[in-house]
């Protein structure tokens, strides 16, 4: 599926990135453990989260995912979102919790990639 | 790329959220280069773990990375605490970090596993009261 999409499903608000929202992705994860997320990682191009700082974009930018999903209404400041643009990086914003966003988008189709 | 590229960068222990500027920079330089995506990715998780604890455990310090035709060296010294027992540290799921950091994200103990999964060769000096230099090395 595109982002726009997943942007859809979600019922979601784009943040930044609007002019790429015709990019594929294949899988997704969601975490609010960004150790966990660079170590579980594989080829993921979506993250889920409900962390809320400059480091959910950095461990986006390592790991080269294309979205990121900021789930129930966490909304990140400017910083946050000007270094997703810098970078990139897709950022929609969801009212959704995190464990019925992932099912929506799972029950979409999207999976969750290689273990 | 005939001779190696150098590139050293200090870690401020100051501001976390600026942890990771470190590897964003090696990351960018290494796509300009032209090395391969599964090369870069490796540095890149590997390296930003490493920072990432430098900040966290260690009090800053400073990371060199050289980069030659056929491998990305990088070295992070500190002059932390050091750790006292190497072998613990390195299992999965190990970490003195306080609460406040896990509630940044960080502090699973996943960091020096997950650095060691994604080198071809890392070696950890340490010393306590001293300091800790992790040497990574990753093959093009
Ligand atoms: N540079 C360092 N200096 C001192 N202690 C360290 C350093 N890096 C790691 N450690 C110790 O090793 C433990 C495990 O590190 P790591 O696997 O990265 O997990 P985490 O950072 O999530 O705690 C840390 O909790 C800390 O006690
Ligand atoms: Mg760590």
């Amino acid at each position: 599926m595109t982002v726009k999409d997943v942007q859809e499903i979600l019922g979601a608000r784009v943040l930044t990135g609007e002019e790429f929202l015709d990019r594929e992705v294949r899988s997704a994860c969601g975490s609010d453990m960004m150790s966990d997320v660079l170590a579980f990682s594989k080829d993921h191009s979506v993250l889920l989260t409900g962390l809320c700082n400059p480091q959910v974009i950095r461990t986006a930018e390592m790991l080269d995912i294309v979205c990121l999903v900021f789930v129930r209404g966490k909304k990140p400041d400017e910083t946050i979102i000007e270094m997703a643009k810098e970078r990139e990086i897709i950022v929609l914003e969801t009212g959704h919790r995190m464990f019925s966003s992932c099912g929506m988008l799972y029950k979409a189709g999207l999976g969750g990639g290689a273990i | 790329m005939d001779e190696a590229i150098v590139l050293t960068y200090e870690i401020s222990p100051d501001d976390f959220t600026r942890a990771g500027e470190a590897s964003s920079d090696v990351k960018g330089k290494l796509k300009q280069l032209g090395v391969s995506p599964e090369a870069i990715r490796k540095v890149a998780i590997a390296m930003y773990e490493g920072e990432i604890n430098m900040v966290i455990h260690a009090n800053g310090g400073g990371i060199r990375v050289e980069i030659t035709p056929v491998e990305i060296k990088m070295i992070l010294a500190d002059v932390g605490p050091g750790i006292p027992d190497v072998e613990q540290a390195m299992k999965a799921g190990y970490s003195t970090a306080p609460d406040e950091v896990r509630s940044l994200g960080f502090g699973a103990g996943m960091g020096l596993p997950n650095m060691k999964k994604y080198t071809d060769d890392m070696t950890i000096e340490t010393q306590l009261g001293v300091g800790t230099t992790i040497t990574m090395t990753v093959k093009m």
